[in-house]
């Protein structure tokens, strides 16, 4: 299965320490083209501290993130500023919902945009004509993505203003407005109800299928996680203790410790 | 009804217990009697009763309109909605043109000079309500790229004899380039700490300026420098104000051409996401260090740009008038006006910088009103006088073309 598809993103030994706290220890882990992975674990296994490190937030200690974009050469991602993470063609969402509250839903998509539109402080003063096509065509593509997550009707509202899912979604549109081929998201699921979680499931699938982009996805919903994606990787306290297909990962006994518990033998 | 009446009752007792001291003791050290002044207890009282009844109704009014607001009614008041409308702002702008073109013709010397100085605070809150407004990037040292700007043209004047028109642009240069100076090393603060260090480069700015002699003269300041030519022309006071003036109107139009093409451009948006969330801002590939620096350094040039101005039309500068009250007075502006409006800085500065001015009579209490009309203002209209016009975008989308336009 591996060798067929390319290789898109790949992490080998990551480790990120905070003073004697060792969030990460040496996970390995790769996203292949088309693929939908899914990064599980409990609370506190380490599983945002990992995203924070590929996506730039963080520093990682040791360990490498490689980067190979189709067509292009390799890029080591340690230490990269998280725009230019993103420049890449790497866009992740956040755990809590980190939106920009007082600009409409669509200026969220536009600063989607930013890095890949040029129009700089001279050129927006003068607004010649070239700068005028580009501000249009951001309006539009961005109008297009909400379209496509199903948002076009909050479009002038405020960001602050729209029920919780839809906040969850129009983070993901707003990271799609960055044209990544690989989008990171970080419990997409997290406090939706069952119907938004199966919304969100088919979108999920859709913008896997419909614009060729992989995705790396960290869930707490297992139902989510087993339905769409493939392979899983499981981390308990910083370290990766299992990774393989739904099915392997169900029948895992580690992973079966790792969410209920030991047994204590009394 | 009733308790309302008990309740304003006891306010007004208890501003009359808290006032006593001041308004009714009077201790008179010459003659050594005290004189009791009982008629003003009356006034106390009937002022506190009136005022209780204003604020209850203020706070119930605001109630309302939040919760008009939560349920997606129209709370915007009539003039904000006409200042919505677009035809109707554009003859509004003509009118206002027209009124500050014929306003030297019409009144004196004095006025004019007063009007140039509220349009100077018109420019510096513009400016300043660039990284304050859009970028949320609090700076309490405004007023130091301002001083940039007058002592760029004081002391180029003083020593190499240059003009006005020369210094003009360097003045705003050099601010910008003060601006990126203060701008590198707090890139990484936010809130309180950028505060903090905002305000200590305004008081370096001034310290320095106090102490290096030889390049500012100290604290007795430039004197004599020139007024700004026109080709050469001899002018008399009077002339060269209202030239000053008609320079300060060019100024504060193109000010606001290019703040309000900026707010509503790309640069501008990475300003407002940057206000809204920084950590998300840099994970949508906005490069933090490029927007901040710019945001800074856009803010200084029009303050020093405006200051050459202001070193011109006053033709003396000390450091004692770059102080943090000015800046103070400047923040104050933007808040006032409404943070990221433009035309909310431009009204703020016109109340800030006239009223004071033409309540001369009530200079005493000037600081003590300018407290109290903050207060209140942050209570009841904490977005400012005029709030934030938002842009209106075209679009056409893929589904249906016609439902969504306008």
């Amino acid at each position: 299965m591996t060798d067929k598809k390319h290789k898109l993103l790949e992490v080998k030994g990551l480790t990120m320490d905070f003073g004697g706290l060792r969030a990460v220890d040496s996970v390995s882990l790769a996203v292949h083209e088309g693929e939908i992975a899914a990064l599980i674990g409990p609370n506190g296994a380490g599983k945002t501290t990992f995203f924070n490190c590929i996506t730039g937030i963080y520093t990682p200690t040791s360990g490498d993130i490689l980067l190979h974009p189709k067509g292009l050469s390799t890029r080591r991602l340690n230490g990269l500023k998280p725009n230019k993470v993103t420049e890449m063609g790497l866009a992740r969402t956040f755990q809590n919902v980190r939106l920009f509250p007082g600009m409409t839903v669509l200026e969220n998509v536009m600063i989607g945009r930013h890095c890949r539109t040029h129009s700089g402080i001279f050129r927006s003063i003068i607004r010649n004509r070239s700068v005028r096509e580009e501000e249009q065509e951001t309006v539009e593509s961005s109008y297009r993505l909400l379209e496509k997550v199903g948002l076009e009707k909050f479009v002038n509202e405020f960001a602050r203003n729209l029920p919780y899912g839809a906040q969850r979604r129009l983070e993901i549109a707003r990271a799609l407005a960055t044209d990544p081929f690989l989008l990171l998201l970080d419990e997409p699921a997290a406090g939706m109800n069952p119907y938004e979680t199966s919304e969100l499931d088919q979108l999920i699938s859709r913008i896997s299928e419909e614009e060729q982009i992989a995705i790396l996805l960290i869930e707490h919903d297992m139902k989510l996680v087993m339905k769409i994606s493939n392979p899983i990787y499981v981390m308990e306290y910083g370290k990766k203790i299992a990774q393989g297909s739904p099915l392997e990962i169900r029948d895992n006994p580690k992973v079966i410790e790792a969410y209920l518990g030991e047994e204590v033998d009394a | 009804m009733l308790r309302e009446f008990k309740q304003s009752l006891l306010i007004a007792l208890w501003f009359v217990f808290l006032t006593f001291p001041l308004m009714v003791v009077r201790v008179n050290t010459i003659e050594n009697v005290v004189v009791w002044r009982w008629a003003n207890i009356l006034w106390v009282a009937i002022g506190a009763f009136v005022l209780s009844y204003c604020w209850r109704y203020m706070l119930a009014r605001r109630q309302r309109q939040s919760k008009k607001a939560e349920e997606g009614i129209d709370t915007r008041g009539p003039l904000q909605a006409a200042l919505d409308n677009v035809q109707l702002r554009n003859r509004a702008m003509a009118v206002l043109l027209a009124l500050a073109v014929i306003f030297p013709l019409v009144f004196d010397t004095y006025q004019t000079s007063i009007m140039v100085t509220a349009l100077i605070f018109v420019v510096l809150g513009l400016g300043l309500n660039i990284g304050v407004g859009l970028a949320g990037l609090l700076d309490l040292g405004y007023v130091a790229f301002f001083g940039v700007g007058a002592y760029t043209y004081a002391i180029l004047n003083a020593n190499f004899d240059l003009g006005f028109w020369i210094v003009l642009p360097i003045g705003g240069v050099l601010g910008c380039l003060f601006g990126v100076v203060l701008g590198f090393p707090i890139l990484r603060l936010r809130g309180d700490y950028l505060a903090i260090v905002t305000l200590g480069f305004g008081m370096i700015f001034k310290v320095v300026m106090e102490n290096w002699e030889t390049l500012s003269r100290g604290p007795s300041g430039i004197a004599n420098i020139d007024r700004p030519g026109l080709f050469g022309l001899e002018m008399t006071l009077a002339q060269s104000t209202v030239y000053i003036y008609y320079i300060m109107i060019a100024l504060v139009i193109l000010t606001i051409i290019v703040t309000n093409r900026l707010k509503n451009s790309r640069v501008g948006r990475a300003w407002i996401a940057l206000r809204e969330d920084e950590i998300a801002c840099v994970a949508m590939g906005i490069d933090m260090a490029r927007t901040k620096l710019s945001a800074y350094a856009l803010g200084a040039f029009w303050a020093g740009m405006v200051g050459v101005l202001f070193a011109a039309k006053t033709t003396f500068i000390n450091p004692a008038g770059f102080t943090f009250m000015q800046s103070a007075i400047i923040l104050s502006i933007v808040v006032l006006g409404g943070m990221g409006s433009i035309l909310g800085v431009i009204l703020g500065a016109f109340i800030l910088v006239l009223l004071p001015e033409y309540l001369r009579a009530f200079s005493e209490y000037r600081m003590l009103v300018f407290g109290a009309a903050m207060t209140l203002m942050m209570i009841f209209r904490p977005q400012g006088l005029i709030s934030n016009l938002r842009q209106i975008y075209q679009y056409k989308g893929s589904k249906d073309s016609t439902a969504h336009d306008g």
